[in-house]
């Protein structure tokens, strides 16, 4: 095998597995770098994919012709829409995985990736030429050879596992810590900054009372994470809910001095909205009861992963915790929980295109930019990937904004705001989501996709059928009924799928889904008209940029705060500037003064 | 000088240029002060005086353009970048006749690199060399507007950030409300966020009316412009005395002849410290002449839109909330209820409808420190508002963009949204030389 390739990715993980993925369909030929072939693909922590924010995530990655989202419906043994009764927009697919049909599929669809190449191996440095990467050295003495070199290392940058008060390095339980690359790291002077993210323990479903617990089935219908999976192909299983009860917040109260958390073992910052157990029983103390998920963890594999108990404690403190619950009287844990801090990289060190500002040809993707879930990795990789592979073969970068995609809210808030807890995507974040919603994903970005040159031609047919098909509905939702078009109707709630195919019975003959996103761009409609002028506005500061090299120390009237945020963000547009958090009109005008004073 | 010099100067292009302008009251005047601001002000000034004065010290010189003395008078030099620009600035105090102050601009205007000021453009400089924050720029700019002390103490309130302020209370109490939708949005199925609240649709509301009150408020403009008193009634009522008469001048044409007044009648005054815009108006009864029908009609939207209105007239047919004005009180008692009798012939009761006025005044007016709504101000804190009312729509993802729209109309207050049109609307307020 050749050691000359045009992309490097290290790291087999969603973020690296998606960016080699990209960047072959772009046409570039492509190393995937990982310690482990047999690890790619692993679903390390939750076995669920999607959910509210992530699911538009998935839907996105999947417009760009993707693999998580293909290989999720090959895992899928149970369907749920999140936010079913609420308005489009923030309804979230989520599926239940089954981890080796997973990772199977992962494999199947790598393999099956012209130009794409596994390397098994450790990542021991970057080949660097002053501040150009040039390529990867691995632990064996391997050199490869790349023009760019992606890094989507996970937790492996400075991992430390914690068991109770006992901490050793690591990545994910069994694997080790890519520490020599986190050094090198540390000598380009990239920042890092330290976080920690937790895993619950795993328990024996066989030794589950399952009859005596609330029972949660698989959706019904036909809806899918992609629509070139083939379908619902696995068995569908059902989920169970049990709750902590005051026993278990007494057995957690009464072991608090034996959780890292708690003792300051751990420096890194945690997130808000999954936090750890002992957490939760903390913070909301005046709760009697928490909810817990029982996710099966596979058809054929007797491991339940009980969502909502992420844990640090030791683990004779967790058997006692989980058997104090309803279900779980005689359950044994198959692995404890443990919490894991890991090293990532300042991200406001990056372009939008997830490139290293100062390092030519070096992109990062996944948690080493302080994200956390399958979903924001998996998205990121894209995005890496498609930017590596256009700046290798010379073409114009493909950019994602803040208007068209989730894709764009993230990588924007990472390169603009950092992190200060790993970054979760919620559809708060996205202030255009009425038109950003899960259903409209290859409407909104396959068009962009097909333009990059990453789609394969199967999906490029299957996308302009959708869209012949889509045309014929618009035809019939123009006629008029009474003094109102069809689509006019849809403004009003009451007018549902049934009311429609009543009144032009022909629109029963539709696909279902596309009736459906038809109906809701239809509802829709005024306000995202009205959020037409702000979206006009946004591009209009985005039009006026802002030079790389601004002193931002030099503009008058700036606090230092200010010019601390500015200076590591180096917003690349007035409008970017303008998103920073605290930055006042007062200083957005002096920037824009400055930088046109320099530009005078 | 006209400020028509090229709108395009100020998109920042020409921002190296030596700029002029005439910085104080239009001649004849005692002093004229000619502002010269920008890298080329110290030649200038030399080109003039000969040789240069110490730096911030007023100096007597004789300014000449070759053999031809100019003036005799003061000049001061002033070094960036610690000026109130932040670049070199030269001040010459000329003596304040016509003559003197065209023949220096013109011999400015002939200095290679140096042109007219446009309007704002000395303020615009001291922001961008940050002597002064946006904040203070707006509010000097109404300051600088200011002619009466009510429109001074407003400008003031603006200046010190008291709309900022009360934008940022709203800000935040939205803030809190949208957190709560959000969290029922994004965490319904975690069970950890309870469903929004019973008395959620209570605080929107009133936030909601908080703002409706802030909108009722008189308007800056009204400050400025003057409260709008409308005189109406019958024809030959004294109406047109009666404006005269607290005009202090004679406005309008007055007469015996009922329907001398056809159109409105605008006179600008102020009394006690508050702008009032007096108007005179058709007196109101059937007309068939085309022209005084609508004359009348212009008296009746005058009534409509005034913020005071004296009728002078039977008080059966008084407009709502109109003070009645019995005039002509010389000829007699009044017929039925008055607010003040007046009589113009003897000056009686003049004194009264002014305190009367003066009084209503206080209450249409914003009180000490209160923040007057500009029109930029209105628009966007009415956008808020109509948002809020939207919030009350079952769909909790339209309560949620409602609540993102009222917060981003109040960013628009702030001047957070569209910060270029923004500038070019703030900088275009200053008059030229400011």
């Amino acid at each position: 095998m050749s050691d000359n390739f045009d992309i490097v990715v290290v790291g087999g993980g969603h973020a690296g597995t998606e960016a080699a993925a990209a960047a072959a369909r772009m046409g570039a030929s492509v190393a995937l770098v990982s310690f482990d072939r047999a690890r790619i693909g692993a679903m390390s922590c939750n076995p669920a994919m999607g959910g509210l924010g992530k699911g538009h995530l998935i839907r996105e990655v999947d417009a760009f012709d993707g693999l998580i989202a293909r290989a999720s419906d090959f895992a899928a043994i149970h369907y749920r829409m999140l936010n079913a009764s609420k308005g489009a927009a923030v309804r979230g697919p989520r599926i239940q995985a089954d981890r080796r049909r997973y990772k199977a599929a992962i494999h199947a669809l790598i393999d099956a990736q012209p130009g794409l190449a596994l390397v098994e191996g450790e990542a021991s440095a970057l080949r660097l030429e002053g501040r150009r990467v040039t390529g990867l050295i691995l632990a064996d003495g391997r050199a490869l050879s790349a023009r760019a070199v992606i890094l989507a290392t996970g937790t492996f940058l400075g991992g430390k596992l914690h068991f109770g008060m006992t901490a050793r390095a690591g990545g994910r339980v069994g694997e080790r810590a890519a520490t020599a690359l986190a050094h090198q790291l540390r000598a380009l002077d990239l920042p890092l900054a330290r976080l920690k993210t937790g895993t619950p323990p795993r328990l024996d479903g066989r030794a589950i009372d399952w009859a005596g617990l609330e029972r949660q089935e698989s959706d019904d219908g036909s809806w899918t994470m992609s629509p070139m999976g083939g379908g619902r192909v696995a068995p569908q299983l059902f989920c169970a809910i049990t709750r902590t009860n005051k026993r278990t917040h007494d057995i957690i109260r009464a072991n608090l001095d034996r959780s890292p958390l708690f003792a300051g073992a751990i420096s890194g910052v945690g997130p808000r909205y999954c936090p750890s157990i002992e957490d939760k029983v903390h913070r909301f103390a005046d709760r009697d009861g928490h909810q817990i998920f029982l996710e099966p963890e596979g058809l054929d594999d007797p491991a339940v992963y009980p969502n909502g108990i992420s844990t640090s404690l030791p683990e004779d403190v967790q058997l006692a915790m989980v058997r104090s619950m309803a279900g779980l009287e005689r359950a044994e844990i198959l692995q404890p929980g443990y919490a894991v801090e890991y090293d990532h990289v300042d991200p406001r060190i990056l372009e939008p295109t997830l490139g290293v500002r100062d390092v030519e040809g070096l992109y990062l993707a996944g948690q080493i930019n302080g994200t956390t879930g399958y979903e924001e990795a998996a998205a990121q990789g894209l995005v890496a990937g498609l930017n590596a592979a256009a700046w290798a073969k010379g073409q114009a970068p493909v950019l994602f904004d803040r208007a068209d995609s989730y894709i764009g809210v993230m990588v924007d808030d990472l390169v603009l705001q950092g992190v200060t807890e790993p970054y979760r995507m919620l559809t708060a974040r996205a202030e255009y989501r009425l038109r950003l919603r899960a259903d409209n994903a290859a409407a909104r970005l396959t068009p962009k996709a097909i333009a990059a040159g990453c789609v394969s031609a199967e999906r490029q047919v299957h996308f302009e059928a959708a869209q012949a098909a889509r045309a014929r509905i618009e035809d019939i939702l123009a006629r008029r009924h009474d003094k109102l078009t069809l689509a006019e109707r849809l403004r009003f709630p009451e007018t549902d799928a049934a009311a429609l195919v009543a009144l032009a019975p022909e629109l029963g003959d539709a696909a279902p889904a596309a009736l459906e996103e038809a109906i809701q761009d239809h509802r829709y409609a005024p306000y995202v008209a009205r959020q037409q002028s702000e979206i006009d506005r946004l591009r209009s500061d985005e039009a006026v940029r802002l030079p790389c090299a601004l002193d931002y120390a030099a503009v008058a009237g700036l606090s230092n705060e200010m010019v601390e945020r500015l200076s590591l963000a180096r917003p690349a547009t007035l409008g970017a500037a303008g998103r920073i958090r605290g930055l006042t009109p007062a200083a957005l005008a002096a920037i824009l003064v400055h930088a046109r004073r320099k530009a005078a | 000088m006209e400020a028509d010099a090229g709108a395009d100067g100020r998109k920042g292009a020409a921002l190296t240029d030596t700029i002029f302008a005439l910085s104080s009251g239009a001649p004849p005047a005692a002093v004229a002060l000619i502002r010269i601001s920008g890298p080329k002000a110290d030649a200038a000034l030399a080109a003039l005086a000969g040789r240069l004065p110490e730096p911030r010290v007023a100096t007597f010189r004789r300014l000449r353009v070759g053999d031809e003395v100019l003036d005799n008078t003061v000049i001061i030099r002033f070094p960036g970048p610690n000026s109130a620009t932040g670049e070199d600035i030269s001040e010459l105090h000329l003596h304040g006749g016509r003559a003197v102050v065209a023949r220096a601009l013109a011999v400015l205007g002939g200095i290679e690199g140096l042109r007219p000021a446009q309007p704002g453009e000395f303020t615009r400089r001291a922001f961008e060399n940050g002597r002064i924050d946006l904040a203070e720029a707006e509010g000097l700019a109404d300051l600088l507007e200011a002619e009466t002390e009510s429109q001074r103490r407003a400008a003031l309130a603006l200046a010190g950030g008291a709309l900022s302020r009360q934008v940022a209370a709203w800000q935040e109490r939205i803030l809190v409300l949208s957190a709560r939708v959000e969290a029922a949005l994004d965490f319904s199925d975690e069970d950890d966020v309870a469903p929004l609240p019973r008395d959620f649709g209570a605080d929107v509301r009133a936030i909601r009316d908080e703002l409706a009150a802030a909108l009722a408020r008189p308007r800056a403009e009204r400050l400025k412009d003057g409260l709008r008193i409308a005189i109406a009634g019958p024809p030959n009522a004294g109406k047109s005395s009666l404006l005269n008469a607290l005009a202090g001048r004679d406005a309008a044409i007055t007469s015996a002849i009922p329907g001398t007044t056809r159109d409105l009648v605008e006179a600008p005054t102020a009394i006690g410290g508050v702008s009032f815009l007096l108007i005179d108006s058709a007196g109101l009864r059937e007309s068939v002449d085309p022209v005084e029908a609508i004359g009348i009609a212009r008296a009746q939207a005058a009534v409509a839109a005034a913020d005071i209105v004296l009728w002078l007239g039977d008080p059966r047919h008084a407009p709502e909330r109109a003070l009645l004005v019995h005039a002509k009180a010389d000829l007699g008692p009044p017929q039925g209820p008055a607010d003040v009798s007046v009589s113009v012939m003897t000056g009686d009761g003049v004194d009264a409808l002014t305190r009367l006025l003066i009084q209503r005044s206080t209450a249409l007016l914003p009180a000490v420190g209160e923040v007057a709504l500009h029109e930029r101000h209105w628009t966007a804190l009415r956008a808020a508002y109509e948002a809020l009312s939207e919030v009350q729509a079952a769909d909790p993802l339209i309560a949620a963009e409602g609540l993102r729209w009222a917060r981003d109309a109040l960013d628009r207050v702030t001047g957070k949204a569209g910060v270029e049109h923004m500038l070019d609307a703030l900088f275009g307020r200053f008059c030229i030389g400011k």
